[in-house]
């Protein structure tokens, strides 16, 4: 009994809304709408009995964001990284990036804002000489609500064949193969890694 | 800051590879070393007293109530390291209060308890019983009124009485062997039922404890007996200490060869734990086990009696090999229970990495500590020695001329 | 001779008798603790409406999601008052590194708690992901088959508690448990760990950890509703526990475990 008679700290993100709906409103839409409340201001169920004596704690500073958001190579690829101290160092996020409702005060240009690690694995390769359109089909939308509208990749053999193939019109350095006979049942990546070719 | 923790500070910095976060301290420290340790010498000295009255190997009659003495008070202590150790002492009798039939130290407790009262303590009472009465006569004061207490105000000792009370020693001594047994066994099936630990999970940890235990309990009697005759600078006599001798070579033979056994299976079978085994052994265990335990404690004791015996030696010769042996021999079983119990402890259940163990000198699990139990069960003995002086027994009864040998 | 054996021998005879009755008053303690408790069919829990036997609690583990932020850790200490040394945990974060070379390399710095950051290794890199790490609250838990006193215990509701109260101290769980879940907590003195926050969980709430999980990594549910998310969790995920081969049945299952997971 004494385990369940325990005090409760954290009060769960619906507890927030019955006050903060403003907030909570703008964070509905945005990147964040999945994050708790509570992650980055600590346990408030405190705060929920008296909201005047007991404050929530509101980190301000780089090191709370870098938390999630420094680039690391174990996170998993396309999640939103920075390398921290070559991304406006010094700078507090918060100027940039509203918290509640984080948006990229510029849109990224490249695809290696969110997919640094492809970016640090192919620049060891031939193909860093391509754009990743090349073999990638991505819509606008994808930078915006990138889950909701994944990027097709290649079909099928002569998505590579393109260069790839005896007959294909790529530059002379560019490998040939003979499309008809080497690995014919096999599709190029069961056994080719594209972003590094060269590796085994 | 606690200072077990500022212990694990510098523990932190020591750790090679990768242990989970809660491994960092160790559980079971020196006391839980102790503490096989005392009760394998309770058995072993058991098994000792046993071969005189089960198996009738006379020779060994002048160590036989000495025995008896070791094992009772090595068996008092045996539950101190215990309860200092336990986070919560004062709540350690609840193991007898809500025992959970599924846990194999709460069984222990009642093992415990059979053994100390309806074993060894009956033992000794039926063997004493006489010469208490005998003494009780003969003393005064405050001496007199505890050998009267403790023959529970008897005043028998008429031929019947007597035999009955020899009938009784024999058949307790024959439930005591399998007790005996149990209560060493238990030790070792309380570590040797650990899945989740694949230095400690094995069929055969019971068994090699309780070998290891009678190698141990041997050589303490052993010792004690020589240490016994050189403070009372009276003779030893040889028939016995060879006896004795041969006995703790056959029981040290019969233990290598399951550590052996134990060895050479787990390299041949070689799962999934023998890379972080070896690198426990190679890394932190190498003297304790290597050098320590077989080196000192194992081969050289087993050479040195081997060549004591088959070459010889003359008496003087042979008192100081036997002497230095047995010592050894003690120092290698400690050793041995430090491996098993530290060992199992230093390397992380990911399979990935080591930790390491620092005894502090003071504190209440310190070194200090220590030596103070394993000083005890001596200091203990030395009180029954003077009280029940075990080495008249043999004068006594050829003076009284009692069937005795 | 036969008439002093007599006289000796009621007074053996009741020794005998008031040793026998002695030492069998040692079990009237927790037989009336059996008769007095009571617990009848259709009594109410602590006064509540909450039915323990009607649920059983289990938490699932999107590995690919885990972005070794932390936030569970930490969240975890303060929910419920862990010592934040990095000594005592109840759960954590496991970074793994599979080189190219399929070495691996394992860390968990002060437990995941601060993050990873600046602590890159140094070798060309395979594979990477972040594992987090909980009791496994085992359906068959070796922590409880070992406990001396029965101060931990197995829930209706499948949860694993300590009872402080009766805990003494010896360790032998911590032991047993093949996970390395179970601590000391410097402060009780006694076995301390994860207890899915059960506090929470009988309100309806989720554990802290799955709380504030920012990825939605962790998922926890009742196994036994129909409509919960950890049922989903299994039934779309390809999933896998940690040691099997142990035989535990833990209740935290991993989706997209590697094979290097310990």
């Amino acid at each position: 009994m004494q385990n369940a008679a325990q005090e409760i700290n954290y009060g769960g993100s619906e507890v927030c809304t019955e006050c903060h709906d403003a907030l909570a409103a703008e964070k509905k839409s945005g990147y964040h709408r999945m994050v708790a409340c509570e992650a980055c201001h600590g346990p408030s169920a405190a705060h929920v009995q008296d909201a005047e004596k007991v404050k929530p704690q509101v980190p301000r500073s780089r090191t709370h964001c870098l938390l999630c958001h420094e680039y690391l190579v174990a996170r998993p690829t396309g999640f939103p990284q920075v390398v921290s101290d070559s991304h406006n160092p010094v700078k507090p996020c918060i100027v940039c990036h509203e918290p509640h409702n984080p948006k990229p005060p510029n849109v990224p240009t490249g695809c290696d804002a969110c997919h640094a690690k492809v970016q640090r694995i192919i620049v060891l390769s031939r193909h860093s000489s391509l754009q990743c359109t090349v073999c990638h089909e991505v819509s606008k939308e994808h930078k915006i609500n990138p889950r909701g509208n994944r990027p097709k990749s290649m079909q099928d053999r002569q998505s590579c064949g393109k260069c790839h193939a005896k007959e294909s019109t790529a530059p002379k350095e560019v490998p040939r193969v003979n499309m008809a006979t080497h690995g014919e049942k096999y599709l190029c990546w069961q056994c080719h890694y594209p972003h590094q070719p060269e590796a085994h | 800051m606690n200072p077990e923790n500022a212990n694990l500070w510098v523990i932190l910095k020591q750790v090679v590879g990768f242990i989970y976060p809660n491994e960092i301290e160790l559980h079971w420290n020196l006391l839980i070393v102790i503490y096989p340790y005392i009760t394998g010498v309770v058995a072993g000295a058991f098994i000792l007293a046993s071969l005189v009255k089960v198996f009738r190997v006379h020779e060994v009659q002048p160590t036989y109530r000495l025995s008896l003495l070791t094992a009772l008070s090595f068996l008092v202590v045996a539950p101190m390291p215990l309860i200092i150790h336990l986070g919560r002492p004062e709540r350690g009798f609840e193991m007898f209060l809500t025992p959970s039939l599924s846990s194999a130290m709460a069984m222990f407790g009642f093992v415990y308890v059979w053994y100390l009262m309806a074993v060894l303590l009956l033992e000794i009472w039926f063997d004493y019983r006489k010469d208490l009465i005998i003494w009780a006569q003969r003393e005064h004061g405050f001496k007199r009124f505890l050998y009267r207490l403790l023959s529970l105000y008897t005043t028998d000792v008429s031929e019947k009485a007597i035999a009955f009370d020899k009938k009784a020693v024999t058949s307790i001594t024959i439930v005591g062997i399998p007790s005996a047994f149990l209560l060493h066994g238990y030790v070792g099936f309380i570590f040797g039922s650990i899945k989740a630990n694949p230095w400690w999970s094995s069929v055969l940890m019971p068994i090699a404890f309780l070998f290891s235990a009678m190698v141990s309990g041997i050589g303490m009697v052993m010792l004690i007996y020589m240490v016994g005759a050189l403070v009372r600078k009276k003779d030893l006599d040889m028939a016995c200490i060879e006896k004795l001798a041969t006995f703790l070579f056959i029981m040290m033979i019969v233990d290598f060869s399951l550590e052996g056994l134990d060895f050479v299976h787990r390299v041949y079978q070689s799962e999934e734990s023998i890379k972080i085994l070896s690198q426990l052994i190679s890394e932190r265990l190498f003297v304790s086990l290597i050098v320590i335990q077989l080196l000192l404690g194992m081969l050289i004791p087993l050479i040195v009696i081997a060549f004591a015996k088959s070459l010889d030696f003359p008496p003087e010769l042979r008192r100081l090999s036997y002497f230095i042996c047995v010592l050894l021999v003690e120092l290698g079983i400690f050793t041995t229970r430090w491996n098993v119990v530290i060992g199992g402890q230093l390397f992380s259940k990911s399979f990935r990495g080591l930790t390491a163990y620092k005894i502090s000198v003071g504190g209440v699990e310190g070194l200090l500590v220590s030596l103070a139990i394993l000083a005890l069960p001596f200091i203990i003995l030395y009180v029954f020695v003077r009280l029940f002086p075990p080495w008249e027994e043999a004068h006594k009864g050829r003076e009284v001329g009692t069937s005795e040998p | 001779m036969k008439r002093s054996k007599h006289e000796a021998d009621p007074g053996r005879r009741r020794f005998c008798k008031m040793l026998l009755l002695g030492s069998c008053s040692l079990v009237v303690p927790s037989v009336l603790e059996g008769v007095t408790k009571g617990t009848k069919e259709g009594s109410s829990w602590y006064g509540t409406t909450y039915k323990p036997k009607e649920h059983l609690y289990g938490m699932g583990i999107h590995v690919d999601r885990c972005i070794g932020c932390g936030r569970c850790v930490d969240a975890c200490k303060k929910e419920n008052d862990v010592p934040y040394q990095p000594f005592y945990f109840r759960t954590w974060i496991e970074r793994y590194a599979i080189g190219e070379d399929r070495e691996v390399t394992v860390d968990s710095p002060n437990g995941g708690i601060e993050s990873f950051r600046g602590q890159q290794p140094e070798k060309r890199m395979l594979k990477n992901f972040f594992v987090p790490k909980i009791c496994n609250q085992c359906d068959k838990p070796p922590c409880v088959q070992v406990c001396p006193v029965g101060a931990t215990y197995k829930t209706d509701d499948g949860v694993i508690l300590v009872d402080t109260e009766w805990c003494i101290g010896c360790r032998y769980c911590i032991q047993a448990c093949p996970y390395g879940m179970r601590f000391i907590n410097p402060k009780t003195r006694t076995a301390d760990k994860c207890t899915f926050c059960y506090h929470r969980i009988v309100k309806g709430l989720v554990p802290a950890c799955v709380e504030v999980c920012p990825t939605q990594a962790r998922v926890f549910g009742d196994l036994k509703a129909k409509a919960s998310p950890i049922n989903q969790f299994v039934r779309t995920n390809k999933i896998a526990v940690l040691k099997q081969n142990l035989n535990t049945e833990p209740k935290v299952f991993y989706a997209e475990l590697d094979m290097e997971v310990r």
